[in-house]
C-alpha cells in the first residue's frame, strides 16, 4: 500500500514535470520571474551559509587542533582537514541539507497558499502554464545560485579556520596555510559543485510539487511545507550516498 | 453562447451533477443558483475546465470543450475571464500589475499601450486611485473589483463569476452586481454567475438555473421566479421569515388592487 502511494506520487511528480519544463509563454516575464528567484532564493540566502560556514570552518579547526591533534600528527593537519571537509562535504551536503529548510519551506508554502488562495487556479484559467510560470524560474534560480553559495561556503569555512589562528592564536597561519594548500585537488572542489547543483533541484522540484499540490486549508499548507522539507533532505541524503560514490 | 448537453459528474459513488443541459445566452447574465452542495461549483468548474465532466457535452459556441486538445483549450481560456469567490489577486503584484497580468502574457501591444488599457479597466470599476496599491491594502469590495478589472483586461468573450457577494454587504454588492450587468451589455459578454444571494437573483438574473441535488430543477428568468410553483425552488426563496412575509405582503397586496379593479 504504502509503495503504491510511493509510486502514485512519483507519477504525479513526473507529470507535474513534464508540465514545468516547457517552453514559458512569454519569455520577458519568465525573465523577470527568474531574476526574482535568484535574489529570493539565492542572494536572500547567502547571510545564513557564509555565517554557518564561517562557524563551522573555525570549529572544525579548533576541533582538530586542540581534541584530535597528537605528537605523531603533522602540525598542517588541521587546515588540511577544513580544507577537505568543507569541499567535499560541508559546503555541498550539509549547506543543502540546511538550505532544504529555508527555501524548500520558502517554496512549498508560497504555492501552497497560492494554490488555496484559488491564485493558481487564476492563472489556469487565464490559459497559462502555471506549473512551467510558477515553477521553472524556481529551479533553474536555485540551480544557478547554487554553485555561488558552495564557493562562498568554502571560502568562510577557511577564512572561519584562519579566524581561529588570527583571532583565537589556536596554530598559527603558516601551519594553517601549509595545511590548506597540502594535495590539494582541483576535482575536490566540482565533486561539491556537482552534487549541490543535482541537490538544488531536488530541492526546488520536490519543495514545488508539495506546495503545488496542497488541497485544503492552512493546516494543508503547513503539512505541506514540512514534508517537503523531510522528503528533500532524505532524498539529498540518499543521493549524497550515490553522488560521492559516483564522483569519487 | 454556452451550451450544456447531458452533463453528468461523481466524485466516487456520490454522484454530483445528474444529467444537466442548458444554455446561457450571450448578452446576458445567466444565474447559477442552489443550495450549498447542490453542484453550483462542480458545474461552475465543469464549465471553465477546471474539472472534466464524466459524461456530456459543453459547447462554447460550436467548439466542444470536452474533446478539445489542451492547446486548444488554453487557446479557448484566453477568451474567459473568471471573477473568484476570494478574489485570487496576485498578493505579491500590485492592483495595477494584476489587471496587467493577462495583458503582459498574452498581449504583443507596447508597454504603453497595455498600461493604458489597465488604466482603463481600473477606471471603468472606480480603482483608478488604488492602482499602486497591493491587494491587501484593499477592501473585500475593492478587491472584487480590482479582480473584475483583471477579468475583463483581455477583453473576453465568456464572463465567469463564482459568488462574487460572498462577504460582502448588501450596498457593496449591489455595485458589484451592477458592475457586472452593465460589463455584460458593453462587450455582449456571455456571463456566468454562481450565486446563492437573492439580491443578485432578483436584481441581475435575466437567465436562472436552479439546481437542487444536482438535478436542473427549474429555469426562467427574474420576473418568472416569484410566481414558480416549484416547491424546491420556493423552498429555496423563501427560506428566510423575512422574505417569507414580504411574499405574503406582496399578495396581499396584489388580492387588494384585484378586489379594487373587480370593483
Amino acid at each position: 500500500m504504502v509503495v503504491n502511494k510511493w509510486l502514485v506520487a512519483f507519477g504525479s511528480y513526473l507529470q507535474m514535470l513534464g508540465r514545468v519544463f516547457r517552453r514559458p509563454d512569454r519569455m520577458r516575464m519568465f525573465g523577470r520571474r527568474y531574476l526574482n528567484e535568484l535574489y529570493q532564493l539565492g542572494i536572500d540566502s547567502v547571510g545564513i551559509v557564509l555565517l554557518i560556514s564561517l562557524f563551522i570552518g573555525a570549529v572544525i579547526c579548533i576541533q582538530f587542533k586542540m581534541n584530535i591533534q597528537s605528537s605523531w600528527m603533522p602540525l598542517w593537519v588541521p587546515g588540511y582537514a577544513t580544507r577537505e571537509i568543507m569541499l567535499l562535504e560541508f559546503s555541498s551536503s550539509i549547506m543543502c541539507l540546511i538550505l532544504s529548510g529555508k527555501v524548500g519551506s520558502n517554496i512549498a508554502s508560497e504555492l501552497g497558499t497560492m494554490r488555496v488562495t484559488q491564485q493558481i487556479d487564476a492563472l489556469e484559467i487565464m490559459g497559462v502554464n502555471s506549473a512551467n510560470y510558477l515553477i521553472l524560474p524556481k529551479i533553474l534560480g536555485l540551480i544557478t545560485m547554487i554553485p555561488i553559495l558552495v564557493i562562498f561556503s568554502v571560502v568562510a569555512g577557511i577564512l572561519g579556520a584562519y579566524a581561529t589562528a588570527y583571532i583565537g592564536h589556536i596554530g598559527t597561519v603558516a601551519e594553517l596555510t601549509q595545511g590548506m594548500q597540502y594535495d590539494f585537488h582541483q576535482w575536490f572542489f566540482w565533486m561539491g559543485v556537482i552534487k549541490a547543483v543535482f541537490f538544488a533541484f531536488i530541492i526546488s522540484s520536490v519543495s514545488s510539487y508539495y506546495g503545488y499540490n496542497v488541497k485544503g486549508g492552512a493546516v494543508e499548507v503547513g503539512k505541506s511545507s514540512t514534508n517537503a522539507v523531510v522528503s528533500s533532505s532524505i532524498l539529498i541524503l540518499f543521493s549524497d550516498t550515490f553522488l560521492t560514490q559516483l564522483l569519487s | 453562447m454556452i451550451t450544456l448537453q447531458h452533463i453528468k459528474k461523481a466524485f466516487g459513488d456520490k454522484q454530483v451533477l445528474k444529467d444537466i443541459s442548458t444554455v446561457f445566452e450571450s448578452g446576458k447574465t445567466n444565474l447559477i443558483i442552489g443550495r450549498s452542495g447542490s453542484g453550483k461549483t462542480v458545474l461552475m468548474n465543469c464549465i471553465v475546465g477546471l474539472l472534466q465532466p464524466d459524461e456530456g457535452e459543453i459547447l462554447y459556441d460550436a467548439e466542444n470543450v470536452v474533446t478539445m486538445t489542451k492547446y486548444e483549450r488554453t487557446l479557448l481560456r484566453r477568451r474567459m475571464g473568471m471573477l473568484f469567490q476570494g478574489s485570487a489577486l496576485f498578493d505579491s503584484m500590485t492592483v495595477l500589475e494584476n489587471v496587467m497580468f493577462p495583458l503582459d502574457m498574452f498581449s504583443n501591444d507596447s508597454y504603453k499601450e497595455r498600461k493604458r488599457r489597465a488604466m482603463f479597466c481600473l477606471d471603468r470599476v472606480n480603482l483608478g486611485e488604488a492602482a499602486d496599491k497591493l491587494p491587501e491594502e484593499l477592501s473585500g469590495g475593492m478587491q472584487k473589483r480590482a479582480a473584475i478589472a483583471r477579468a475583463i483586461s483581455m477583453q473576453p468573450q465568456y464572463l465567469f463569476c463564482d459568488e462574487p457577494n460572498s462577504g460582502l454587504d448588501p450596498k457593496t454588492s449591489l455595485v458589484i452586481d451592477k458592475l457586472i450587468f452593465e460589463l455584460t451589455k458593453e462587450n455582449n459578454m456571455t456571463t456566468i454567475v454562481n450565486t446563492h444571494d437573492m439580491n443578485s437573483v432578483m436584481g441581475i438574473g435575466e437567465n436562472i438555473l436552479f439546481l437542487s441535488e444536482g438535478y436542473k430543477e427549474w429555469q426562467g428568468c427574474n420576473a418568472e421566479i416569484m410566481d414558480s410553483k416549484n416547491q424546491k425552488l420556493n423552498d429555496f426563496i423563501f427560506a428566510s421569515d423575512f422574505s417569507k412575509r414580504l411574499k405574503a405582503a406582496n399578495e396581499e397586496n396584489i388580492e387588494l388592487k384585484d378586489g379594487i379593479n373587480n370593483q
